[in-house]
Order: structure tokens, then sequence, then C-alpha cells
């Protein structure tokens, strides 16, 4: 793993929560959605949060597919799990949100759980269109 | 009757979002590593490497459903609840669907993860 791999996982768990916190402010200005009014949902994206969710969001979705592109699945999305801290203290903070304790260490739960996912090796699988080998990300896993 | 939407929403993104990482992992593993492929052939040629891969297009149709679930999930729920309730649903179908359709090697410290995680899933829901 490359500085640069490193850094392409800190933007994709910073990019998703601060896009999807833009989203969500845009979504309570627009109002609820429900099967009837589904237009609006269309409409949504024309709100300046929503945009702006959206810029982030494919910023996000670039640095995911990169990272996809040298490592497993498996591995990107817990590695790039602090976003749901992010999300969890942007709700807090940022919208005023009531956490409760018990999702709070949902939110610790998770996070202990995909960290011990990011300790592990990038890559477990070999692909013949595969251009780069990194030998130390493609140990044996557990 | 927002909270069944909010779950409602919650489970059509697990399935569009699980079954979109799936085909866009596939695609980028398909294209090769771009970083190696920018060096050799610019970001021009890594573009139209992914352009040339038909999954790519389904994985970006299925990210689509996904997006427009949340947004609906968002309407109807609350942030801390839709997003890492999503997420992390869709991390543990994922580490299944992985192993079945990538041949990912989901061994001891990812299944730990995985459970580890769908108890977080619980304890959000409570």
């Amino acid at each position: 793993m490359t500085l640069r791999k490193y850094l392409v996982l800190a933007g994709i768990t910073v990019l998703s929560p601060t896009g999807d916190a833009l989203l969500a402010r845009g979504m309570k200005e627009v109002g609820s959605i429900s099967l009837h009014n589904l237009h609006s949902l269309i409409l949504a994206i024309l709100n300046p949060w929503v945009a702006g969710g959206i810029v982030l969001l494919l910023a996000f979705f670039a640095s995911y597919m990169s990272a996809l592109s040298w490592a497993d699945l498996t591995y990107v999305l817990p590695a790039t799990s602090l976003g749901y801290v992010l999300v969890a203290l942007i709700a807090h903070f940022g919208f005023h949100e009531a956490i409760a304790l018990t999702r709070w260490l949902g939110i610790a739960l998770i996070t202990a759980g995909v960290g011990f996912v990011a300790a592990g090796p990038s890559v477990t699988t070999s692909h013949p269109h595969r251009v780069h080998h990194d030998p130390v990300s493609q140990e044996a896993e557990l | 009757m927002r909270d069944a939407y909010a779950w409602l929403a919650i489970g059509l993104i697990t399935l569009a979002a699980t079954t979109g990482d799936l085909l866009l992992a596939y695609s980028m593993k398909r294209v090769g590593d771009v970083h190696e492929l920018m060096e050799r052939r610019g970001l021009l040629g890594v573009i139209a490497r992914v352009l040339r891969t038909p999954t790519f297009f389904l994985g970006l149709g299925a990210m689509a459903v996904a997006f427009y679930s949340l947004l609906f999930g968002l309407s109807w729920g609350n942030l801390s609840l839709v997003v890492p309730a999503s997420a992390s649903l869709t991390f543990v179908a994922n580490a299944v669907a992985a192993r079945i359709f990538l041949h990912e090697q989901v061994g001891r410290r990812r299944w730990i993860a995985a459970f580890l995680v769908a108890g977080g899933v619980l304890l959000m829901a409570a």
C-alpha cells in the first residue's frame, strides 16, 4: 500500500459522509416524499444542498472506483468505515439529531468490526487483467 | 408509517447498492490498477477503458437506484439511522456476495467483522 492509495481511502472516508450530510440537509428543505409525489424526487436535485451533495458523491465515486481497481470489495468497504463515525458526529452536532447511547454503541461496534478488516490484506484474489501486483497486500488471509 | 417507509428505503438501498458494488468491483478488476494505467495511458486512457466495460454501466444503474432510494429514505428517516443502517447491511451482504460471485477469500478476520457490523446494526435499530 502506497501513500497515494491511503489518500484515496481517506478521500472515500470523508467524501461519502459529507455528501450524505449535504443531501440530508437538502432533503429536509425539500420535504417528505411519498409514492404519490415521486416527481419531487427528480426535482430535488435542483436544491443547492442536494446539488452540492451530488458533487461530493461524484468525487467519492471516482475515488471508490479507483480503490476497487487495486483492492478487494470486502477490504475497501470496511477500510473506509470511519465515515460512519463522521455521519454520527455531523448528525449530532450539525443537525442536532438526538443519538441514543445504544446507537452510539452500535456505531462503535461497526467501527470496531470494519477496523478489524482494515488491518488485513487488501487483495485476496488474482485477476488476469491486474497490471499491478503488490506482494505485501497479497499476503494470505488469516 | 414513517418508520415503515424508512426501513423500506433501507432494504432497497441495501439490495441495489450490493448489486452495484459487485458489478463495479468486477468491472474495475477487469480494467486493472488505475494508478498504473494512468501512468502508461493517461486519464483519457483510463476513462476509455472503463467505458468499454459493459458491466460498469449495469453497476452504475444499480447505484442510481440506490441513490434515489437514499433520497427517499432521507426524506422519511433520520440521517443517523438511514445511512449507517443501509451501509452496514450492505457491508454484510457484500461479504457474502463477494465470496460467491467475486471469489474473494472472506477469511476469519472478515467474517468476525461482518458479525460485529451486524451486531452494530441491531443496536442502531433498537
